[in-house]
């Protein structure tokens, strides 16, 4: 039987594992960092770690319990992706945590399972939506009604696109450069063929879905609280799928 | 006045298709549609009355971000789940695109054109949002401040 001081190393070592896999969930589905940040304190003062400390970025989470016998913790990162849905669960969970509707080991078991507990929409749904972008803001930005449908079917095309290639080849901007590639040609080709009107206004109506509108936003969040080494991190890649887009237009232009 | 409803019905949808992507809580995408038509309401309004770009942009981001505080606060969720889409119709793709092209055409003078204007009007959202973000931080500061008296 364990003693009483082996236990509580036990269970601070479960607090600080649960609190860097919830971290770890939220950078992960594009969270800002400091809500990240406050979810993590919380937990841990909810916990009783009354001196736990965190350093998290964009790549990896260290935490410490602030307790003797408990080292610290180190979560990394590698992978980004979009799932609102993810953070809102996490927040959810916390939560409950907080007003003791569920303990620790209960929070600990839903985040690792949180794949199953966490539906996606599925990928024709996904794709529709794409399309929904890509149709609505050619009317929106370019005032352009007639070129409604192409636009909605060329978004669909080079949203499919992206997301195939994001699952089966894993180098992150290839997909972008060659999703925008797939955009432009398409549009290209259909006003040549005479469906579309203008291809221009269908190129930036297929372009909005892959666009990072998201990571730019958080970049100018994450920079303004003080976080420098985030913000700026997730600039470039901000910057650098926007490239990868321009030169993936760039090129389709040259070519077709 | 016809296309004018058309691109508030477009705007709505918008919204709702960006939150199909980013894979939002089902009962968060009506919400998120409704913030996106607000903002570009307000951007609209300001772009064809006295404002300029920057004005507009501003004061539409600044919609997005208080009007997604409260609704987070109603919902219980994260505001980063209204703001996202609601960002959509203003970005400002039109003129980026407009950079590449004449980049990759040669007409270096036009995409710098255009680059100026992307980077005020990505500024000006951006300023919105700060506005935004101070006054709720300034907000609760004062709850703060008047709960610690009372007690």
């Amino acid at each position: 039987m364990p003693d009483t001081a082996t236990r509580q190393e036990n269970y601070d070592h479960l607090v600080l594992n649960t609190c860097v896999l919830a971290g770890r969930i939220m950078i992960e589905s594009g969270s800002e960092m400091s809500r990240v940040n406050d979810t993590i304190m919380r937990i841990a003062r909810n916990a009783g770690l009354k001196d736990a400390q965190v350093y998290a970025t964009l790549t990896g989470i260290i935490m410490s319990g602030g307790v003797k016998e408990v080292g610290a913790e180190v979560g990394s990162i590698d992978k980004r992706a979009f799932d609102m849905e993810k953070v809102a669960k996490v927040n959810e969970l916390s939560r409950e945590y907080a007003a003791k509707k569920i303990d620790i080991y209960q929070f600990r078991d839903d985040l690792v399972h949180i794949d199953d507990l966490v539906a996606t929409f599925p990928l024709w749904l996904q794709t529709l939506g794409a399309g929904l972008v890509s149709g609505t803001l050619v009317v929106v930005f370019q005032n352009n009604l007639p070129d409604f449908w192409i636009a909605f079917i060329v978004g669909m095309f080079g949203w499919a696109v992206y997301y195939f290639l994001n699952i089966y080849i894993q180098i992150r901007f290839l997909s972008e450069f060659l999703a925008a590639v797939v955009v432009g040609a398409l549009a290209l080709i259909a006003v040549k063929n005479g469906i579309g009107v203008k291809a221009d206004d269908i190129i930036i109506g297929g372009m909005m879905p892959l666009v990072p509108g998201i990571p730019l936003t958080n970049a100018v969040r994450d920079a303004l609280s003080g976080n420098l080494i985030s913000g700026p991190a997730r600039g470039i890649e901000a910057l650098i799928s926007a490239c990868a887009l321009g030169f993936g237009v760039a090129i389709a232009l040259h070519f077709f | 006045m016809s296309l004018f409803i058309i691109k508030c019905i477009c705007v709505y949808f918008s919204g709702i298709g960006f939150g199909l992507i980013v894979n939002l809580p089902h009962r968060a995408l009506n919400v998120a549609g409704i913030t996106a038509t607000l903002s570009w309401l307000v951007y609209y309004a300001i772009m064809n009355t006295w404002g300029g770009l920057g004005s507009a942009n501003f004061f539409g981001g600044l919609t997005i971000g208080l009007v997604s505080v409260v609704i987070a606060h109603l919902k219980k969720m994260p505001s980063i789940l209204f703001d996202v889409p609601g960002l959509v119709p203003l970005v400002p793709g039109g003129q980026a695109y407009n950079t590449i092209k004449n980049l990759a055409l040669g007409d270096y003078q036009v995409a710098f054109n255009y680059l100026s204007e992307v980077v005020w009007i990505a500024g000006s959202i951006a300023l919105g949002f700060i506005v935004a973000e101070l006054i709720n931080k300034i907000r609760i500061k004062i709850k703060y401040v008047s709960r610690g008296r009372s007690n």
